[in-house]
C-alpha cells in the first residue's frame, strides 16, 4: 500500500516525556485519526483524555459515549463516514466491544482499538498489570474472522505501533488492536515523534472508478478493496449479514464459504509482510525465551543474567501478536533445546508456541497470574532449567 | 395506460424505483404488517421534501423493521441489535454534511438499545428515530417487548404480560428529544408529514408509529387480521396535537393518543461542539478543517433551506385534525 506523509497539524514533533498512554492518542492523531469515541475505564483513560485535549487544535472530534458498546458502535459510524477512528480501553470494556468487533470484520470496516490490559477476570484488578486479554483479542467475537494485533513494549512503541496499527487497518480493511498494558500505559518515558514528512501514512483507499461499478466487498483472499464514505452518491448498503459483493445479504452456505475464507485468508496469506518479531541472540541459541511487550523488559535482564551463566539464550519479542508467528517458531523449534514463555496471563501464547513447536522442543510456560510484572529471576530459573 | 410485461419492467415501472432497490424485491415482510406503510411514508417524505439522496443515510438496527436499511435505495448501515443509535451518532459525527435517519423497532431501540436512546436525546444528536411499535419481536416469533401494553399476550409471556410498558413519546420528552410525534400506520399522510417535519427539524427527532404485526402480535391475541387493526386505529386514534407526554400511555387495545407532542428549539450536540470550542479555541479551532466563517456560511444556508422547507409543508399543510 503506497504512504504519505503524516498531516502536519496531528504530528507533534519533538522530544517528549510522555506515558504510554498519551503516547497512543500522539500516534493517532499522527496517524491522522480525526474521530475519537470512548468511555473511561482504567488504566486507559489518559488516551481518551489526551485525545479530547488534542483534537479541537487539530481538526478532530472526541466523543465520550455512554459505554463501550456504543463507542465501538460510534467508531464503525464514523469510518463508513470517512474518518479514521479510533477507541482506547481495558478489559471489561473490550469484552463489551466484542460483538461490534465482529460487525467491523464481517463489513471490513477499519479501526483501531487500544487495550491497556490490567489483571481480570471481572473487574480485578483494575489499576494493576496484566496481559490476559491476548486469546480474547484473537477470539473474543463469535464467528470465525481474523484481525491484526500489535504490542509495545514502550511508551515510544506505543506512539510507532499506534501508526503502524493504522497502517495496518487501513490496508486490510480489519480492526486492528493495539494490546498493551498498565505498567506500558502508565510508565513515562522519552518519546520522540519525527517530524511529519518522514512518518509514512497509509490513506483510506479511497474508490476511484464510476460510480455504477462500486462494489464495496471483493471477496479475493488476498485483499482489501477500495472503500467510499456516506454522502458521496454511491448509495451502498452494509449489514452484519452474510452478504454479496454488493453488500446485500445473501444467506447462503457458499456465500459464507466466500465470506469467511476472504476475511481470513486476506490476513493469513499477507501474515509474512504484517508481522514484525524483534530478535536477539537467537542464531546458535540453545534456548530463546519468546515474550512481549512489558515482560520482553524483564526477559531482558533474565537474559542477561543467563548469559553471563554461560547459557546460550536468546529472545524473540513478538511485536505482532496476530497473525502469530508460526513460522519463525517453527523453526527455532527445530533447532533449540527449549522455548521459555513467560507472560502476566495463566498461559495463553505459550498454547500458540506449543502448536506451532509442534512438540520439536521443549516449551516452558512462566506464567503470572497479574498485578505486577514477573520477577526476573524466575524466567532465568525457566531459561536454566530448559538448558538443561 | 400499459402495464409491465415482464418482472424487469415491473421493477423498474414501480413508483418506489427511485427510492427502493427494487433487485432486492419481494421483501421478507408479511402481509398486514405496517412496516411498508412507513417506508412508503418515508419515501413520499424524501420525495416531497427534494431533500438530496445522495446525503441521506438511513441506519437500522436488528429485527424486521432494522430491514428497512436493506431496501432503501439510500447509504444504509444495518449494524447490530440495539446499536443503530451509536453507529448513526458516529456517521453523522465524522461526515455533519450527511442527514441520518434511523429506522428501527420496538425491541431494538428500546430493549437492548434503550440506553442509547436517551442519550443520543440528551445530547441532542441532529438526527430522526423512527421507531415502528408493533408491541413485539417479530423476527423472533413474537416476544415481550418494553412497550407490550399490560395483559397482551406473547410467547414469553403466554399467561399474559405483567410488565409496565414504556410510553415512548414521554420517554423521548423527558430525555431532551427536541420533536416528538407519534401516528399510527393508518395515518400515512400524518406519517409523511412528520418524518418531513423531522428531516427539517434541527437536533433530535422522533416520530413513533404504532404498526401492526399481523402474524404474531395480533394472531396470539386474537385481534384478526390487518384490515382490523387499521379499524382499531381508525377508531381508537385520537389526535391531539401538543398533548402533555405524561398523559399518552397505550392500554391494550385502549385509546392511542396521537400528533405532534414536542417542537422545540436547542443547540444540536455539534453545534453545542462548535460554540464551545470557538468560544475557547479561537480561530485555530477547525473541525475536518472548516474554519468558523465556513461554518457560519454554512450554517445560514442550511437554515435558510430549512425556513424554505418550512413554507412549503405550511402551504400544503394537511387540515387541522389530520386524515
Amino acid at each position: 500500500m503506497r504512504k504519505t506523509a503524516a498531516d502536519p497539524k496531528g504530528v507533534l514533533s519533538g522530544h517528549h516525556f510522555l506515558d504510554g498512554d498519551h503516547a497512543l492518542a500522539e500516534g493517532a492523531l499522527a496517524a491522522g485519526c480525526r474521530f475519537f469515541a470512548g468511555y473511561p475505564i482504567t488504566p486507559s483513560t489518559e488516551t481518551a483524555e489526551r485525545f479530547a485535549e488534542r483534537c479541537p487544535h487539530v481538526g478532530g472530534l472526541f466523543i465520550q459515549m455512554e459505554d463501550e458498546i456504543a463507542s465501538i458502535a460510534a467508531l464503525i459510524g464514523g469510518a463508513w463516514g470517512g474518518q479514521k477512528v479510533m477507541t482506547v480501553t481495558s478489559g471489561p470494556g473490550f469484552s463489551l466491544m466484542m460483538e461490534n468487533i465482529g460487525l467491523a470484520c464481517m463489513t471490513e470496516t477499519p479501526l483501531v482499538i487500544a487495550n491497556v490490559q490490567r489483571g481480570g477476570p471481572s473487574t480485578g484488578l483494575p489499576t494493576l498489570v496484566a496481559q490476559q486479554d491476548m486469546m480474547q483479542a484473537r477470539w473474543g467475537s463469535h464467528g470465525d474472522y481474523r484481525i491484526i494485533a500489535l504490542c509495545p513494549d514502550s511508551p515510544q512503541e506505543c506512539f510507532d505501533l499506534a501508526v503502524e496499527a493504522f497502517n495496518l487497518s487501513e490496508t486490510y480493511r480489519v480492526p486492528t488492536f493495539i494490546m498493551t498494558d498498565e505498567t506500558v500505559g502508565h510508565m513515562h518515558e522519552k518519546v520522540t515523534i519525527p517530524p511529519a514528512e518522514e512518518i509514512g501514512i497509509v490513506p483510506r483507499n479511497w474508490y476511484q472508478g464510476p460510480k455504477s461499478d462500486y462494489r464495496p466487498y471483493e471477496f479475493t483472499g488476498k485483499q482489501a478493496s477500495p472503500m467510499v464514505k456516506a454522502g458521496d452518491g454511491y448509495r451502498f448498503h452494509v449489514t452484519g449479514l452474510t452478504h454479496d459483493e454488493r453488500g446485500y445479504p445473501a444467506l447462503t452456505e457458499e456465500q459464507n464459504k466466500k465470506v469467511v475464507t476472504h476475511l481470513i485468508e486476506k490476513i493469513d496469506s499477507n501474515a509474512d509482510k504484517i508481522i514484525r518479531l524483534e530478535e536477539k541472540d537467537v542464531e546458535g541459541a540453545e534456548v530463546v525465551v519468546v515474550s512481549y511487550g512489558i515482560t520482553s523488559r524483564i526477559v531482558s535482564k533474565a537474559v542477561r543474567d543467563a548469559q553471563t551463566a554461560g547459557i546460550k539464550v536468546g529472545s524473540l519479542r513478538l511485536i505482532t501478536i496476530w497473525p502469530f508467528a508460526e513460522k519463525r517458531i517453527k523453526e527455532l523449534a527445530g533447532k533449540v533445546k527449549a522455548i521459555v514463555v513467560p507472560e502476566i496471563n495463566y498461559g495463553q501464547m505459550v498454547l500458540e508456541v506449543e502448536r506451532a513447536a509442534a512438540g520439536k522442543c521443549k516449551v516452558i510456560s512462566v506464567n503470572h497470574c497479574g498485578g505486577a510484572v514477573h520477577d526476573p529471576d524466575v524466567i532465568l530459573a525457566a531459561i536454566k532449567e530448559g538448558a538443561k | 395506460m400499459t402495464y409491465a410485461t415482464s418482472d424487469a419492467e415491473f421493477r423498474s415501472d414501480s413508483p418506489m424505483a427511485e427510492f427502493l432497490r427494487m433487485e432486492r424485491m419481494p421483501h421478507i415482510w408479511c402481509p398486514g404488517c405496517g412496516i411498508g406503510s412507513v417506508v412508503n411514508a418515508f419515501a413520499e417524505a424524501v420525495k416531497k421534501s427534494g431533500i438530496d439522496m445522495d446525503k441521506l443515510a438511513v441506519v437500522s438496527g436488528i429485527g424486521c423493521t432494522g430491514r428497512v436499511a436493506g431496501y432503501v435505495k439510500l447509504d444504509s448501515f444495518h449494524t447490530t441489535h440495539g446499536r443503530a443509535i451509536p453507529f448513526a451518532t458516529g456517521l453523522k459525527l465524522a461526515n455533519p454534511d450527511l442527514k441520518v435517519v434511523v429506522v428501527s423497532g420496538d425491541g431494538d431501540l428500546f430493549g437492548i438499545g434503550g440506553n442509547h436512546f436517551i442519550h443520543a436525546a440528551r445530547r441532542n444528536m441532529d438526527m430522526v428515530v423512527i421507531c415502528v411499535n408493533n408491541f413485539t419481536y417479530g423476527m423472533t416469533g413474537g416476544q415481550v417487548t418494553p412497550t407490550t401494553p399490560q395483559s397482551a399476550q406473547a410467547s414469553t409471556t403466554p399467561y399474559g404480560n405483567y410488565e409496565y410498558p414504556f410510553s415512548l413519546p414521554f420517554l423521548a420528552d423527558a430525555a431532551g428529544a427536541t420533536y416528538v410525534a407519534r401516528w399510527t400506520s393508518l395515518h400515512a399522510r400524518n406519517v409523511t408529514q412528520a418524518i418531513r417535519e423531522a428531516m427539517n427539524h434541527k437536533g433530535f427527532s422522533f416520530i413513533e408509529v404504532i404498526a401492526p404485526c399481523t402474524t404474531l402480535y395480533a394472531r396470539r391475541n386474537r385481534l384478526g387480521d390487518g384490515l382490523n387493526a387499521l379499524e382499531y386505529y381508525q377508531g381508537d386514534a385520537e389526535i391531539r396535537h401538543g398533548a402533555d407526554t405524561r398523559t399518552v400511555d397505550i392500554d391494550f387495545q385502549g385509546k392511542i393518543v396521537v400528533g405532534k407532542f414536542v417542537q422545540r428549539e436547542k443547540p444540536t450536540y455539534l453545534e453545542a461542539v462548535n460554540e464551545r470550542y470557538a468560544n475557547v479555541i479561537g480561530d485555530d479551532y477547525q473541525l475536518y478543517g472548516k474554519t468558523q466563517p465556513e461554518r457560519e456560511v454554512e450554517a445560514k444556508r442550511d437554515a435558510e433551506a430549512r425556513a424554505l422547507e418550512a413554507e412549503r409543508m405550511l402551504a400544503e399543510d394537511l387540515p387541522e385534525g389530520g386524515e
